[in-house]
């Protein structure tokens, strides 16, 4: 047994935790809360809020995975569903063309942050820093007030419900309620079903991880090293776009206040999910467990009676602390391991 | 040399003050004040009245820059060391003022919300020092992160970003205490007789502090190592642990300083919005100043002007009445602009554009 653990690569040993610390943690929740994890609407409503995250998390995976970072996702987030917002309610806007600008808004930053980072090689965290402020700023710009979208067709996108089959429960009165997931449920599973894909297989997802990993071989190997960074912030900041309506969907609002904190969210469901900062090491079914694990976290305390806020804030940060310290660690052992 | 005569000696010189790591930071000071002189030269006017307390007050915008600056040139200096020695910023320095100045409150009143005056339970000066050993002992914390355990500065403060504002909450209860005892409020506004605020002073102090650590102690140069090189610094008999730890621990002391101004100003704390986004500014000020972020060699008093021109940009930008949640926005256009002129790649293209443009001369 543990001549396997040992021979383990970081990838899977961290995956590996954090999946049993997210099982752990959902059998502790259904024998500690009781009833309401036991039902499978708990679980999907968990995705249902969290679906705009878990794109985010995975286009933060990405960049990550290249040796980058992306402080910009959330401010995108409230720029990406202000547009929107304004755009369908005060211009009497289509869907279609709202989901074409939150598309193009992503384009746009990650061609510029992409340029910026890859080529003119300044620091991701500076460029993506000024990239949230902008966005921020913009939001403000384009619209200070919050306000709901009463657009008919956006609204009837974002009330739809796909049943789950079988998944269902009895409620107090007697009536058989189906378990339901929203469209951005659907979005964000097939985003991480293509990202898994094309991190695993292509040649492009391969090129992330060996730029990540060690620049200098990877520019050995002949790959295109700028070209790599440059594709992985354009490919972060689209998803962002996407992300940003996902979660414009499941709040049905504009509001400067959208995606607060998301980017340090995102971060940190990285991190949890075994993404290690250094570079070249990542996994996106990680990364979605770790959004699922920081989820569970908020609902718990939620339901918990903890009904001091903070509580939330404590352990998301406590968590994020252990396991940078285990990625800490296990990184010293490679050095180890390296020199022996 | 005698036949360059005297225009290429004034070429020389201002080469020579160009090639100066301050000099981009006061030439967008000087920058910003040509464009208030231009458009609005009512901007520099000060005037002298009365508070409502009845004692003599200095106004204008220019104080305003030099006052409302204060907490921000306080953090640069301890972000300059930070950077400088480990490569990374805090960006916790925000959250880690919400908790300095909520223990301040604690300390004070105890559960107390609402002390009469002179019903504090300590002097202020006793819950100051308590406060300043809380934003150490954070610090410390994010040191050992860094330090110990060799974690990106940026994400191993995030665990503070994150925590910060729930932990401050927590001290007090998630209770708002207001202190109505008027010399709390000194600190953040002024003291009776003296017409120029007192953050200023506090700022002065705190700089003259660094200067003389900078003249009589090796930790600048200990810390320039150490985020140059750190296995070489290592060979050389330092200890780059330690001296990464110290710098995070001596930013912790900065903020105790910062919390101070900013709780007395207002007498209460906001948890949720106290000091916010203070630490990109203040990053944005260590960047200003034309340090490297990635370490190494800093000028403090680059990173301090920086702090004020960031300060004067804002006080410019409300006067021409863009609202303050508008402000990043702004901000941001500025940072692009400066990292894009300080990218290496840039200026050796740049560099490039101006030998062919003499070569072309010559030929």
């Amino acid at each position: 047994m543990s001549k396997k653990i040992r021979n383990m690569t970081d990838s899977n040993l961290l995956l590996a935790i954090t999946v049993i610390v997210f099982v752990l943690m959902y059998v502790g929740a259904i024998i500690f809360q009781g009833k309401g994890f036991t039902k499978p609407q708990t679980f999907f409503n968990i995705l249902n809020a969290n679906a705009g995250l878990i794109i985010l998390a995975c286009a933060e995976s990405l960049v990550m995975i290249t040796g980058g970072i992306d402080i910009s996702v959330g401010g995108m987030t409230a720029l990406v569903s202000m547009s929107c917002a304004v755009y369908l309610d005060y211009h009497n806007g289509n869907v279609p063309v709202s989901m074409l600008i939150a598309l193009l808004i992503g384009l746009a930053y990650g061609l510029v942050q992409g340029y910026l980072v890859a080529y003119l090689d300044i620091q991701p965290f500076i460029v993506s820093l000024a990239g949230m402020f902008f966005a921020r700023g913009m939001t403000t710009i384009v619209n200070s007030d919050p306000f709901n979208v009463a657009n008919e067709s956006f609204v009837a996108l974002k009330l739809a419900r796909i049943n789950v089959p079988g998944m269902g429960s009895v409620n107090k009165k007697g009536v058989y309620v189906n378990a339901y997931v929203e469209i951005g449920v659907i979005v964000a599973l097939l985003v991480v079903i293509l990202m898994f894909m094309m991190l695993r297989w292509t040649k492009l997802g391969r090129s992330f991880y060996a730029v990540g990993g060690n620049r200098q071989s990877a520019l050995m190997l002949g790959i295109n090293v700028k070209r790599t960074k440059f594709l992985s912030h354009l490919i972060c900041s689209v998803l962002a776009g996407i992300g940003g309506y996902v979660y414009f969907l499941h709040v049905g609002s504009g509001a400067v206040t959208n995606g607060q904190g998301a980017e340090m969210n995102a971060i940190a469901s990285s991190i949890i999910g075994g993404t290690m900062l250094t570079g070249g090491v990542g996994n996106i079914i990680g990364t979605l467990i770790g959004v699922l694990s920081l989820a569970t976290i908020q609902n718990i305390v939620a339901t918990a009676g903890l009904g001091e806020a903070w509580w939330t804030g404590i352990t998301i940060a406590g968590m994020l602390c252990v396991f940078l310290v285990i990625q800490s660690v296990l990184m010293a052992r490679k050095k180890k391991l390296m020199k022996k | 040399m005698s036949q360059k005569g005297s225009k290429g000696s004034i070429q020389d010189l201002f080469g020579k003050l160009v090639r100066k790591q301050i000099f981009i930071p006061i030439a967008a000071l000087f920058f910003l004040l040509l464009f208030n002189l231009i458009f609005d030269p009512g901007f520099f006017v000060i005037t002298l009245g009365t508070n409502s307390a009845g004692d003599p007050v200095l106004s204008g915008n220019l104080i305003t820059v030099i006052n409302m600056g204060s907490e921000l040139a306080i953090l640069a200096i301890g972000m300059t060391f930070v950077t400088a020695a480990s490569g990374g910023q805090d960006i916790s320095v925000g959250a880690a003022i919400a908790i300095a100045g909520s223990t301040l409150l604690r300390v004070l009143c105890g559960t107390n919300t609402r002390p009469a005056v002179g019903e504090l339970r300590t002097s202020i000066l006793v819950a100051f020092i308590i406060s300043c050993l809380v934003a150490m002992a954070f610090g410390a914390f994010n040191g050992m992160l860094v330090a110990i355990f060799k974690i990106q500065p940026m994400v191993a403060t995030l665990i503070l970003y994150t925590a910060g504002r729930s932990i401050a909450a927590w001290i007090n209860n998630n209770e708002l205490p207001i202190i109505s005892d008027p010399e709390f409020g000194y600190f953040g506004g002024f003291i009776p007789g003296i017409p120029v605020p007192t953050p200023v002073f506090i700022a002065v102090a705190c700089m003259i502090v660094a200067g003389l650590v900078l003249k009589f102690t090796n930790l600048g140069l200990y810390s320039q190592a150490v985020g140059i090189n750190e296995s070489s610094s290592r060979l050389n008999g330092l200890n780059p642990v330690f001296i990464k730890w110290l710098t995070f621990v001596i930013l912790g002391l900065c903020v105790a300083v910062a919390a101070l101004i900013k709780v007395s100003r207002l007498s209460s704390i906001n948890y949720s919005v106290i000091a916010k986004d203070i630490e990109m500014d203040a990053i944005l000020a260590v960047a200003l100043g034309g340090n490297a972020l990635s370490g190494g060699k800093f000028n403090l008093w680059a990173s301090i002007v920086g702090a004020y021109v960031i300060q004067l940009l804002t006080t410019t930008l409300f006067k021409y009445e863009v609202p303050s949640d508008a402000l990043p926005a702004y901000k941001a256009v500025v940072v692009i602009i400066l990292v894009v002129f300080s990218a290496p790649t840039v200026r050796e293209k740049i560099g490039n554009l101006k030998k062919k443009t003499v070569k072309r001369e010559v030929a």
